[in-house]
């Protein structure tokens, strides 16, 4: 036999097994349509799926089937060990009242097996005020912790030494502020600045489009972060220089192919910024990385993994020209969804966040964060966030779950709604190219309005009760609401701060602050790196509303779009 | 019938989640009121000063930064300080029940947590203004 001829068998054969297969796929289609009770004909995200996949929804698409974890397109994972290799970094978001606080929070945190640290800033520092600007009365240490200079920052890694941890810090608007604070807290723990490791979320484009904490303008906005780009590459190479976030685009109200599609976006705008910039993407995108939200819909969130990691590596090699393979890579941080938990049975929250959690790690996260039981109520409490980590180390330790890379790949369900979402964030940046691009969306409140009218959709379907979502409008209990105790941020952080801020005032070198922050103005006006500048002004403790206020003289302030 | 009712929804200091603020307004809107909406990021003065210029009956504030205790108080004061201490003062957002009771001994609320439906609102608000604004409408 020639092996024309096998070849042509094999696939008469195939063709022959493929037309079976469809004889039984519609056999089985008329009994479930004779037979079908319960109309669930969408994921969470308003995508339609079907009630049964086979290797007919893979005909046009080999799935993953020739693909191993490591390599390209890194559908199945960026390491070819999986989790064998090294287990995902658990990263607990913390943050609450003054520096001292929060660092007595991290240390637990740390002696409670977590492998690395988050910080939440409070309201004023994500907008650039201090703690005792007018504007940031009541704000204090409320929902994160109060950052205003040099000297809380040294305060808030004190006795931890910034070599033997990597921190990530959620900071957007000030990003390159705050960024300078910790290199300086580095430098005088004597930790040289190729040992600094971490992230810092600097990601703008979603503030304007989502979660709103921004200070400048949208241009000179993206110049800072390509600032910290170039300054980053050669100075801090173990820094990752942003966490492009669909975190946030998600909470407010996007469906999956939005968050997906908006966030790739928007990290394509920002390799376009660079490139423009003159520099090589090869030499920063390795320090690109990425933050998703993990919501209820199991599958569908765990196909929005593996697609983005497959739709990032495509366009970065072939439509950026990137060569390096750690540039094709997407890494990502993974959180559950807030937006998923409710005030009512708080404890069901805890069964909510291990799915979503066995989610995040189904889809291959480098790093994840369990939400507490009681973050709709408040921050969470010590014991609340002890379930959620314990939650992470079940998982990592008992279920076996993290022993196979990629488990779910061949499954015709995940593979080709893994397609699917391609396709749908493909077609999303047309339509965001046709408008425009990116910026040109976010000035028209393009993004906001599709963000704001999912989030209508979403509750419309709970008041119909189209979705179901227990305990809330489901599995009512009329009994008196079971009760968990709840953290207290009382107003001592806001005074105590008031009262180290006015004794920073009077002690540092008022001569050498006001000359810095001159020198900062001047340099801004222009066109160079402005990282040396706001550091110059961090080690001479500026605070970071002198700091911002001076950007801001040059830059002026952002207006958003108001509209409902 | 009576004239629609007027509605401020606002969200006071640096708060940026407006995911609630969004679909409340658009709720109220859908429910026949006149509704006006801030944008983000506004100081109590702000707001107090745009609900006498708007002449609103209700001012909603929507506020999920722990800091309802200072500003809720605010926005009461400069509308009692602007004689209209007609106008309802609610709101919502994430805010422990203790709290919730402490404000509403102040005369402010009623005010409401995560999980609400819309309809909710809507028929606390029509009730609010059938008992006190019906006559004048």
């Amino acid at each position: 036999m020639t092996s024309t001829q096998h070849i042509e068998d094999v696939v008469r054969q195939q063709q022959e097994e493929l037309s079976q297969l469809r004889a039984e796929v519609a056999e089985w289609r008329a009994k479930f349509e004779a037979s079908r009770t319960r109309d669930v004909s969408y994921t969470n995200s308003a995508t339609e799926v079907e009630p049964l996949y086979t290797a007919l929804d893979l005909e046009n698409s080999a799935g993953t089937a020739f693909e191993t974890p490591g390599t390209w397109p890194f559908t199945r994972g960026i390491h070819a060990t999986g989790y064998r290799g090294k287990l995902w970094t658990m990263r607990q978001f913390a943050g609450f009242g003054t520096a001292r606080e929060t660092n007595q929070r991290f240390k637990y945190l740390l002696a409670q097996g977590q492998t690395g640290l988050s910080v939440a800033f409070d309201f004023p520092t994500l907008m650039g005020y201090d703690a005792d600007h007018a504007r940031s009365e009541g704000e204090v240490g409320k929902c994160g912790v109060s950052i205003s200079s040099l000297a809380d920052m040294e305060t808030l890694f004190e006795g931890i030494p910034l070599d033997q941890v990597t921190t990530s810090m959620t900071i957007n608007g000030p990003a390159i502020i705050l960024f300078c604070f910790y290199v300086a807290a580095a430098e005088k723990q004597g930790v040289p600045l190729e040992k600094v490791a971490g992230t810092v979320q600097n990601d703008i484009l979603k503030e304007y489009m989502a979660q709103h904490a921004w200070c400048f303008p949208i241009e000179p906005a993206l110049r800072l972060i390509v600032d910290m780009f170039e300054w980053c590459s050669t100075n801090t190479p173990s820094w990752n220089t942003i966490s492009i976030s669909g975190y946030h685009i998600r909470e407010a109200g996007s469906t999956a192919a939005q968050e997906l599609a908006f966030t790739l976006a928007d990290g394509f705008t920002y390799v376009e910024r660079g490139i423009e910039r003159g520099l090589d993407v090869d030499d920063f995108a390795p320090r690109l990385s990425f933050f998703w939200d993990i919501h209820n819909d199991f599958f569908e969130e765990i196909a929005k993994l593996r697609a983005a990691r497959r739709i990032w590596a495509r366009h970065l090699k072939e439509r950026y020209g990137a060569k390096n393979p750690r540039s094709w890579i997407m890494r990502f941080h993974s959180q559950t969804a807030g937006v998923t938990l409710t005030a009512q049975q708080p404890m069901n929250n805890v069964v909510r966040v291990a799915y979503q959690g066995l989610a995040a790690v189904l889809g291959g996260t480098q790093s994840l964060h369990t939400n507490s039981m009681d973050e709709t109520l408040s921050l969470p409490t010590e014991e609340a966030v002890q379930v959620a980590l314990r939650t992470q180390q079940v998982l990592a330790y008992e279920t076996g779950v993290p022993n196979v890379a990629d488990p779910l790949g061949g499954s015709y369900y995940v593979e080709a709604l893994t397609d699917k979402l391609e396709a749908e964030a493909e077609a999303l940046f047309e339509q965001i190219n046709e408008q425009g691009g990116v910026v040109r969306g976010l000035e028209d409140g393009w993004f906001q309005k599709r963000i704001a009218e999912a989030a209508a959709r979403q509750q419309w379907e709970i008041e119909q009760r189209r979705k179901l979502v227990v305990g809330v409008n489901e599995f009512v209990t009329d009994e008196p609401e079971l009760t968990i105790p709840l953290l207290k941020v009382g107003a001592e952080a806001e005074a105590e701060q008031r009262e180290l801020m006015a004794k920073l005032r009077q002690t540092r070198n008022q001569a050498e602050v006001t000359q810095r922050l001159d020198a900062l103005r001047t340099a801004a006006r222009g066109s160079e790196n402005l990282v040396p500048f706001i550091l110059d002004c961090a080690r001479s403790y500026c605070t970071l509303y002198e700091i911002r206020a001076a950007l801001e003289d040059v830059f002026g302030a952002y207006r958003e779009p108001v509209f409902f | 019938m009576s004239r629609p009712i007027r509605v401020l929804v606002a969200k006071p200091g640096l708060d940026g989640h407006d995911r609630g603020a969004k679909v409340v307004a658009a709720a109220l809107r859908d429910a026949g009121m006149e509704v006006i909406y801030t944008g983000l990021h506004q100081t109590p003065e702000m707001i107090a000063s745009a609900a006498v210029q708007e002449d609103v009956d209700v001012v909603g504030l929507s506020i999920l930064s722990g800091a309802h205790m200072t500003l809720f108080p605010r926005v009461h004061d400069l509308l009692v300080e602007a004689g209209r201490d007609d106008i309802l003062l609610t709101g919502g957002g994430i805010i422990p029940k203790e709290d919730m009771a402490a404000l509403e001994a102040r005369g402010i609320g009623k005010l409401f947590g995560p999980g609400t439906s819309t309809q909710d609102l809507v028929d606390f608000i029509r009730a609010w203004f059938a008992e006190h604004k019906a006559q004048e409408a």
